[in-house]
């Protein structure tokens, strides 16, 4: 409803549309801009890893061992001589597809079940919701290591268990959407012309509540990454020999006192990775959501 | 409000019924029965334990039995500490976690509190923007990477304060308690800045301050408590996710604590253990849930009309 009425008066006034007049706002908001920055390089580095990464991710130099930062080794070494540069890249490009594939699983399900129930209304959407209710008040955190430790320690398990949790909050959102959105003209107009409800729930309801759908995308990588993050370093995440900044920290942790960079490297790029993608989001937030703009 | 609070509780029960079949039933289709490792183990041993953990039972007898047994409060035998219960396990870890829990909650709402209060009254300004960027750090430093860093910085550095234990020496529940409380402390604090910002531009206020009211009393006497309701009613979510951040902290600070002991179950594979661990907890996180939601109900009656109805 309210990005339908930014667009209506954002084309009166200055003939732009609303994703020209969001990038205007996001554009004045320094930290979210450092933020976009931020995950953009990172994104660029877990994707190139494989070519620009100094060395190889399997070599190791025992007679080296833990050495602090260097010119051979910009962030240093494990104990076993690994260079940490190198294993912060790789483990980023896991930490990054966790974070981005399994917030793409709770996207599919949350807007589909929320746009359902919130379409069809009535007794379906009583069911749907209480179901979400229901599996709100449980709780995750204990059933994700719970599912890790049944199933083994799978990373496509991890990304669906993850998926599974994120889901609920984003149907909540999208089911909100589509019954402000389905009370208006347009969609009326679409009911009348004879359109199929899959059809005007794809291309006229979804794309009008993307504006929140795209908030909170944002916002739950974060907390998917440090879910990952947590369950890693407490060993039932990510298993070696994959790694993954949360097992990276764990490492780090166990041998801090002696080798401090092996814990504050990758610490570092998983804190501030989390902090770029929450600056975006509530940069993204502000710009496309015209209560919070303030004009 | 007694309807509010039996309706609530009539919702709690599917909840948690929905807790014990999902945990009983996953963790019997696990892969690889308990005793797997325990090379050959002579065939009357194994029917013999077998008998004993009831796996010798049809599955949903052996569902059925389990709802009898946590019906009496028998949460049930450990599979790898023989003769130990999960509930002397439960007893043996819940007394530390509970404290270092409400140490962290004590934590997370007196310094969150405080700093979102302070941040509201003067938005926009320095008050605002340094408690706030804190705020922020607090949110994206994953307690498992702040637990080690106080360790190293005020534990190994400075060695002001021991780096493990829990009641062995003095000061040693500081740390974990502040690692622990610290990313909630964060959260209440951007809660209750955000609520008491709402707060202070109703009419209310204005008249608390027309009729003369110096300002610390419009906001002790009447902006807190409506402020607050929206951190009030986050305890309830907090209380989960304290539990969780107990696993990690528990591991880091070696405190002997049901965190730790979940963990250890889950390497372990001591299902029954996991099972009855999870159960309790995810008891206690709903009974938790259900508190907060009567408290913020209690503190804003529009809300407890709304439930009302309904």
């Amino acid at each position: 409803m309210t990005s339908a009425n930014l667009t209506d008066t954002a084309q009166v006034e200055q003939g732009t549309s609303l994703w020209k007049d969001a990038w205007r706002r996001l554009r004045k908001n320094r930290l979210a801009l450092f933020g976009l920055a931020v995950l953009t390089v990172f994104i660029a580095l877990a994707l190139l890893t494989p070519w620009i990464a100094p060395y190889a991710y399997d070599a190791q130099n025992l007679d080296l061992g833990a050495s602090p930062p260097s010119a051979a080794h910009w962030l240093g070494t494990d104990i076993f001589g690994r260079d940490l540069l190198t294993q912060i890249l790789y483990g980023g490009r896991i930490s990054l597809a966790v974070g981005f594939v399994a917030t793409a699983v709770a996207l599919v399900i949350g807007v589909t079940w929320g746009a359902i129930a919130g379409y069809v209304g009535g007794r379906v959407d009583a069911v749907m919701m209480r179901l979400v209710d229901i599996l709100y008040a449980l709780p995750f955190m204990i059933f994700i290591v719970l599912l890790m430790v049944v199933f083994g320690r799978n990373l496509l398990l991890l990304f669906l268990a993850i998926g599974a949790v994120e889901w609920l909050t984003m149907a909540r959102i999208m089911r909100g959407q589509v019954q402000s959105l389905r009370q208006q003209e347009f969609v009326e107009a679409a009911v009348s012309l004879g359109l199929s409800p899959a059809t005007i729930v794809r291309r006229h309801l979804v794309p009008n509540a993307l504006g929140p759908i795209i908030v909170y995308t944002t916002l739950t990588i974060p907390s998917v990454m440090l879910l990952e993050a947590f369950l890693s370093f407490l060993g039932l995440g990510v298993q070696p020999p994959a790694t993954s900044w949360g097992l990276l920290i764990s490492y780090g942790a166990e041998t801090m006192e002696e080798y401090p960079w092996l814990l504050i490297f990758p610490g570092a790029a998983l804190t501030l990775t989390l902090f770029a993608l929450n600056f975006l989001g509530d940069g993204l937030r502000d710009a496309l959501d015209v209560r919070g703009s303030g004009d | 409000m007694w309807r509010f609070i039996a309706g609530r509780l009539l919702q709690a029960i599917p909840v948690i019924l929905a807790v014990i079949t999902v945990t009983f039933f996953l963790v019997r289709v696990a892969p690889g029965g308990p005793f797997d490792s325990e090379k050959a183990v002579i065939p009357e041993v194994k029917a013999a334990l077998e008998a004993q953990y009831r796996l010798d039972l049809p599955l949903g007898q052996q569902y059925l039995a389990y709802l009898q047994d946590l019906a009496r409060g028998e949460l049930g035998p450990s599979f790898k500490y023989p003769g130990r219960s999960v509930n002397e396990l439960i007893a043996a870890g819940l007394p530390a976690t509970a404290e270092l829990g409400a140490y962290a909650l004590l934590v997370a709402v007196v310094l969150g509190g405080l700093a979102g209060v302070v941040a509201s009254l003067k938005p926009n300004s320095a008050q605002d923007y340094i408690p706030m960027s804190v705020a922020m750090i607090g949110i994206c430093m994953p307690t498992f990477l702040l637990g080690p860093l106080l360790v190293l910085v005020f534990g190994i550095h400075l060695e002001w304060l021991p780096v493990a234990g829990w009641g062995d020496i003095p000061g040693d529940k500081i740390l974990p308690s502040l690692t622990l409380g610290a990313a909630y402390a964060a959260y209440i604090a951007r809660l209750s800045r955000a609520g008491m910002l709402e707060v202070m531009s109703q009419d209310y206020i204005r008249t608390a301050r027309a009729k003369g009211l110096p300002e610390w009393q419009v906001v002790t006497r009447h902006a807190l408590r409506g402020g607050l309701i929206p951190v009030v009613a986050f305890l309830g979510p907090a209380f989960a996710g304290l539990l969780a951040g107990s696993f990690v902290v528990e591991t880091i600070f070696q405190i002997p604590g049901l965190g730790r002991f979940y963990v250890q179950a889950a390497f372990n594979r001591d299902y029954t253990m996991i099972l009855g661990t999870t159960v309790f907890l995810s008891t206690l996180i709903v009974l938790f849930n259900l508190l907060s939601d009567i408290l913020a109900a209690w503190l804003n009656p529009r809300l407890r009309a709304q439930y009302g109805e309904a």
